[in-house]
Order: structure tokens, then sequence, then C-alpha cells
């Protein structure tokens, strides 16, 4: 059976696709078959990230109606082995997926993967709610600000009542805490909330504190996920996050202010 | 302006019950006399009303009974818990069917639930506690709602709304091991954040009413 994970947020702009883009990556990297889904329709963006938008064909919602078969719109990465995208259609709106559709195309991804990872679009409605419906694990994506904050709590929520889990009364959606775009210097000086404010209010496990980073930029404009750049913190800390998913026991890393040493003190970094 | 020739207007009346517990008539009869006999102008003229409630017998002889009392003086208004074959019979014989208090009460007192939550309550769900006490275990987030018509116990944090006595309860309470909520209301009294900051010294609590004002209690959860 296939892990169903879903990366979803409430909010836009949280670092939905960037986390779904690196967590695939991450692993395949580490040798499970992998294919990351994008849910958003109409506003397809994980292509880009992914770095294969010139290789669509046929997409999700073609499978769907039965325009295309899985494998026509299977996207195979170039880069990661194992690794493979199955892209959202550009030219249609949320209400193309169906209860049915997803069921069905998520059941035969299954039968071919080890995980499968859903890339949600923002808000509760239709997108958003297939994305989540049918996850097994739930990866909430969260920045460290009070709105992002209340948004996660209310898809949280969602997962406990409008889950397929939930409404078959099976265990209960895995749930893990992605705290993104997160600057220990800024909640140093108070401007943001600590990785402890936001445990406290959502209250469910942590699964990686990816910190603020010029990779990230880079990394999604060349379509590269920002996961390979293992100079980078953030692909470290995306590293870290998988680890931690496939059930490793990994230290937190960025979440205090480093200490600038001397020499980087006068010269900068 | 003249007055109507007639007016309809409720009233309340005593009324004796004769409880009939035998089908035999001649059996009832001898008891009826024995009873008369010990205070016979108390009963003369008595209105009565007959009830059947004991009788189970389809065909029992209503008549019969109807002409008993009569004879000894007694007036009889109606009957009461007749068995529905029974009723038809009543009717023929004009005697009204009286339903006593205790009968045409239907609604039976829902006896009390309490509805417990044992995981935070996330922004944007709702509960309510119908007809009983709330207990959640865990916190209730930023624009999550809490309702009950009796108390409301939190062992967390209570950040959203908490809405006690929902249909006028006015000893409903709400305690919170932690009052940061956006609004408190007990039986439509309420307080919003900043009333809760002014009043509320300490964090763990207890709202209740005291008169038609909301007063804040320090407990020590």
């Amino acid at each position: 059976m296939a892990q169903i994970i879903v990366v979803t947020s409430g909010k836009g702009g949280v670092g939905k696709t960037t986390s779904s883009a690196a967590i695939a990556t991450g692993l395949a990297l580490k040798g499970h078959k992998t294919v990351v889904v994008d849910f958003d329709i109409g506003l397809r963006n994980l292509d880009l990230i992914m770095g294969c938008e010139r290789r669509v064909v046929y997409d999700f919602v073609n499978v769907i109606n039965g325009e295309a078969n899985l494998n026509q719109a299977l996207i195979k990465d170039k880069r990661t082995p194992n690794l493979f995208v199955l892209p959202a259609s550009q030219t249609r709106d949320k209400d193309a997926l169906t209860k049915e559709g997803v069921g069905r195309v998520l059941e035969n991804l299954g039968k071919d993967f080890e995980y499968i990872i859903c890339d949600s679009p923002a808000g509760i409605e239709t997108g958003a709610m297939m994305a989540l419906y049918f996850a097994d694990t739930a990866i909430v994506t969260t920045n460290p600000e009070v709105s992002s904050v209340r948004d996660s709590d209310r898809i949280l929520g969602m997962l406990q009542s409008k889950s397929k889990r939930a409404e078959e009364g099976l265990a209960p959606v895995n749930e893990y805490l992605l705290l993104t775009r997160y600057s220990p210097a800024r909640v140093a000086t108070g401007e943001m909330l600590s990785v402890a404010d936001v445990e406290e209010i959502l209250a469910i496990p942590l699964l990686g504190v990816i910190p603020e980073s010029q990779a990230v930029l880079k990394a999604s404009n060349s379509g590269i996920p920002v996961i390979i750049d293992q100079e980078s913190d953030a692909g470290k800390a995306y590293s870290d996050a998988v680890a931690r998913l496939t059930g490793e026991e990994v230290e937190m890393r960025f979440v205090n202010e480093e200490k600038k040493g001397f020499l980087k003190r006068i010269f900068g970094s | 302006m003249q007055k109507p020739s007639l007016e309809l207007k409720g009233s309340s009346f005593t009324l004796s019950v004769i409880h009939i517990n035998h089908t035999d008539l001649a059996a009832v009869a001898n008891e009826l006399d024995s009873k008369l006999a010990i205070a016979p102008q108390f009963f003369i003229g008595a209105p009565l009303v007959v009830n059947l409630g004991a009788i189970t017998d389809a065909n029992y002889n209503l008549a019969g009974l109807k002409d008993l009392l009569i004879s000894r003086q007694l007036v009889i208004v109606g009957v009461t818990s007749a068995p529905t074959a029974l009723i038809k019979q009543a009717k023929a014989l004009g005697l009204a069917i009286i339903k006593s208090g205790k009968q045409s009460e239907t609604q039976p007192q829902l006896p009390k639930t309490t509805k417990i939550v044992r995981q935070n309550v996330r922004s944007g769900q709702q509960i309510y506690a119908q007809n009983g006490d709330l207990i959640i275990v865990g916190a209730v987030g930023n624009g999550a709602e809490v309702i009950a018509d009796g108390s409301i116990h939190i062992y967390g944090n209570l950040r959203g709304k908490a809405m006690a006595g929902a249909n006028g309860d006015k000893n409903a309470v709400i305690i919170a091991q932690s009052l940061d909520a956006e609004l408190v209301s007990i039986a439509g009294q309420y307080w919003l954040t900043e009333n809760l900051q002014a009043h509320a010294t300490s964090k763990s609590g207890c709202i209740r009413l005291a008169g038609d004002a909301l007063t804040a209690e320090t407990l020590s959860l």
C-alpha cells in the first residue's frame, strides 16, 4: 500500500509547492518510488518548480476524464530516479476534480508507488478538500505568523472531520507541522512567532523547520527542487524533514540564531 | 358597547376522581354503597370523573356503570385514562373524555447528557452540547466555537468562543485552564477579549453570572 501524503496549509504562498517538490525528491533520493501530484488545477506551478514544464502533454484532469492513461500523463524526473510528476491542468478549474475520479487515480498510482505526495492548492474549497480527502499523512506547511497559523488550525480541523479516514472512522490522519520561512534572528527580536509558539497553538508533532533562505527562490526559478542544493540551509533542513518522515531520529537544526564568527562579523555573509 | 351574549374563558376546577378497579358491577355497587354510607351528604350531586385506567376489557359495560352511579345521585362529567376501546362507548353515552394534567404533559424531560471532546477544537469547528455540559480535553483554537446548554469545562487553552447556558441556564459556568477567549457568554450575557482582560486577574478561572452581570473567579487549576 502506498502512503498518501498531502502537503497543505490553508493559506497561500507559505511554501506548499516548494515543500512538495523537495519532500518528493528527498523520498526518491532515499530510494522510494515516489510520485508528486499537483492538485492546483488552473494554477499549475509544480511543473515549474520541478523543472518539467516543457514536458507536460497530458495532465491529472485528462486522466480523471479518461482522455489519457496514467502512463501518458506521468512525467519521469530527469535528475532523480524513482521520481514522477503528475501535473495539473492549467485550462480547467477545481470542479474538474471529483471524489470518484481522484480516488480512482490515487488507487492506480498506489499500485506502482511507495509514496504519493499531493500538492494541495490554497484555500478550503474543492481542490484543497480533494487533495486532503484520501490522505494517510498530512504535512501542514505553516509560516511563523498569526494568519498562517490560524489557517493551518482550520485545515487541521478539516482533516479531523472531512477526510476519508474521519468519515469512515478509521485511524486519524497523521498530522505533522512543517514550519517554513523561519528566521531565528527575527524570532529573537520578537517580530516572528517562535517554533514553541506555533507548536503550542497547533499541538501537532514538528516535522521540520525550514529556514528562510535565498536558495529557495533561486531553486524555484531554475526548476530544481531546493533539496538538491545540499549547500543551502533550506536544502539540509528538507533532508532532515524527509528523514524524520521515514522514521529516523534527526536533531532539529536552524532553530536558533547562528552565532556569527569573528571573521564573518567583519566581512559579513 | 353591548356585552356579547357569551364568552369563552378557561378555568380550572378540582374534581373527585373515582377509580374503577374491577369489571364486576355488583362488587363495585357494594363497595360504593359502603363508602357512601360513611358520608352521604358529601357525595350527593358531586361531580365525578371516572378513571378507567384499570379496565382492559374492551366490552366493559360502561352504560351499566353510568346508570349505577346516577342511581346513587352522583353526577358523572366524564371519563379519564380510558383505553381506546372504551373511548367510543363513553362518547356514545355523552361523557366527556378528560385528560388529566399529568397525561397531557406529553414531553418527558430529556435526561441531561454530557458531551466529552478529547481533542483540540480547531479554528472553524463548532461543537454544541445540547441539553447538558460540554467538557473539552484539549485547547479551543482561535475561530473555534464551543456551545453548551449547560456548563463548559476546558482542560486546555480557550482562545476561541465559549457560550454556556445557551438556552438560558443562568447557573451555567465556563471553566478553562487558560482564558484567552475571543468571547465568553453565559445565558446571553457576554464579554469580549478586552472585557475579559479587564476582569480576569489570572489566566485560569471560572466565568459565571452574578445577577445579570458576568464575573470572573480565580481558580487554581
